[in-house]
């Protein structure tokens, strides 16, 4: 099957067994889950679960040990590097730090991918595509500024403008919300969501935060240590006797609360 | 007096449990982790002399990484080259007068700075501005993801990256030798004429009475040498830099000193081979 190829019956990601070490620990012990298609899909977990790892390993940052990654139909751990860059064009990443480059312009970050993945644009075309991604995410006039001079909520938006910028297929989304003020942490799930519809979009959205989860998922996906703790809906979560699941959103209750 | 619990293995976050390794990491042989990273090393200067060859070639980041490379070290080599000229003469002056040989002075300052203390300074400043720099902006770009960000958008951060470095230090530092050299015979036609008197068109026709063709040639030669170490070495530091902005410092500062000693070794090579032609 050629790499661009679409097979999504199943999901367009779907992961079986996989398993990751790092020297002698190991991070993932055998991770099996389905994004379908139009779906967020929040993985949950608390810091060390391997939930970042995870989504590397669906863009092959990381090279999982064992086990099945399927990107829209191709096996990703199979790919040779030419097909797996054309799977990566359907893939948006948005990293948890933004990970904008600090030598450019907002404006050069974001005609970066474009111009790489997308050769036969036109000037004009590519002008109108960084406009349309600014305008989408509500920073239009951040077009010629540099990195350094932007928030730390801008830089989330620039860096997801750049992301969807290339009109990805499936989203991944490395804790989108951390280290951001309760007001732009809410700003960029309601943003999530318009990705979602806007370009109906397929996500798997890493998160520690329940308000986040709360505002984005479909459906959720509870990592502990290394492996798929409990999935479900939202309310499958909220209403449950499971000490540790309780735990976890109790938890992030009383500091909602406490910040209040 | 509290009791102090042992946590149980599979209650311990993975990261927990990663510390004994990381003490075991570091109880390794000196000689392991010597020869793992000579490993290492040359598996990334396989990579980038691959990545030279292959098709789209980065033009534009390679001009403008020469210009960055030429512009960074500019001021710095010219004050450095006049001063080495100048300092020399200085020096070599009273014993020449002594033997009165005042008139060999500048072939030999001239030989002095073509052979030797022209490409070696300059490729120690170089050593420390741009292997220093290259590890420093390349480490920064690894510990904040730019460098996931760039293959995730499918470019090839060597090609990107990597290759423009290595290749504008290559090529640039020649330049940039040529230059402190001629700085150099500036500076000592300076010295000359604070204790004696020389015109420049004497004291220039004088230096290069004394310089021959197979004096310039190797020591541009092993200049290109200089210049392709530095790129490798402040490359190779920076992009295998750590994950904490600690390992930004660690790699620009080994990069600086593992490219200055490297520098003397190839210079120390360069010199043999010379010798033996």
């Amino acid at each position: 099957m050629n790499a661009t190829e679409t097979n999504t019956n199943e999901g367009v990601v779907v992961i079986q067994d996989l398993t990751k070490s790092f020297d002698t620990t190991e991070v993932l012990k055998g991770i099996t889950l389905s994004l379908k298609k139009g779906e967020n899909l929040v993985v949950l977990g608390k810091s060390g679960t391997g939930k970042s790892v995870l989504i590397k390993c669906i863009v092959r940052l990381l090279k999982s040990d064992s086990g099945s990654i399927k990107v829209l139909g191709n096996e990703v751990t199979e790919l040779n590097n030419t097909d797996m860059n054309e799977v990566r064009r359907k893939i948006g990443f948005l990293f948890q730090g933004g990970a904008l480059y600090d030598s450019m312009t907002v404006r050069e970050n974001l005609e970066f991918p474009l111009k790489r993945m997308y050769k036969n644009l036109t000037k004009a075309e590519v002008d109108a595509k960084v406009k349309e991604a600014l305008e989408n995410v509500g920073l239009p006039d951040s077009i010629d500024k540099m990195p350094s001079e932007l928030s730390g909520g801008m830089k989330k938006r620039i860096s997801l403008a750049r992301t969807i910028i290339v009109d990805p297929e499936i989203m991944l989304y490395d804790e989108p919300t951390t280290g951001l003020d309760p007001v732009s942490s809410h700003e960029i799930s309601l943003l999530i969501n318009e990705v979602q519809q806007k370009y109906k979009t397929s996500s798997i959205i890493i998160t520690h935060d329940i308000e986040c989860a709360k505002t984005v998922a479909n459906r959720i996906i509870m990592l502990q240590e290394g492996k798929v703790y409990k999935e479900g809906v939202l309310s499958d979560f909220e209403n449950t006797d499971d000490e540790l699941v309780n735990s976890y959103f109790k938890s992030q209750n009383i500091t909602n609360t406490k910040t209040i | 007096m509290k009791k102090t619990i042992p946590i149980p293995e599979n209650e311990m976050e993975p990261m927990q449990k990663m510390r004994p390794k990381e003490i075991s990491v570091k109880k390794k042989n000196k000689l392991e982790v010597f020869l793992a990273d000579v490993g290492n090393a040359t598996g990334f200067v396989l990579k980038v002399f691959k990545n030279i060859f292959g098709k789209d070639f980065e033009f534009n980041q390679f001009l403008k990484q020469c210009f960055a490379i030429g512009n960074q070290s500019l001021g710095l080599i010219s004050v450095t080259g006049i001063i080495i000229g100048l300092v020399l003469t200085i020096q070599s002056r009273p014993v020449l007068v002594n033997f009165g040989a005042v008139s060999m002075l500048p072939g030999m300052v001239a030989i002095s700075i073509i052979r030797e203390m022209g490409p070696v300074i300059t490729a120690l400043i170089c050593a420390g501005k741009i292997g220093s720099s290259m590890g420093a902006e390349i480490g920064s770009m690894r510990v904040t993801e730019q460098i996931d960000a760039m293959e995730v958008s499918s470019t090839n951060p060597i090609k990107f990256l990597i290759v423009p470095r290595v290749l504008a230090a290559t090529f640039m530092l020649p330049l940039l030798t040529l230059y402190a050299d001629a700085l150099g015979i500036l500076g000592s036609w300076i010295g000359a004429n604070i204790k004696g008197d020389v015109s420049f068109v004497l004291f220039i026709s004088q230096a290069f009475s004394g310089v021959e063709f197979s004096d310039l040639f190797p020591a541009v030669v092993k200049t290109f040498f200089f210049g392709a170490v530095i790129g490798f070495v402040g490359c190779y530091k920076g992009f295998n830099a750590g994950r904490g902005t600690e390992s930004v410092g660690i790699a620009a500062n080994s990069a600086v000193v593992m490219a200055s000693l490297l520098v003397i070794i190839v210079d120390l090579i360069a010199v043999q081979i010379t010798d033996l032609l």
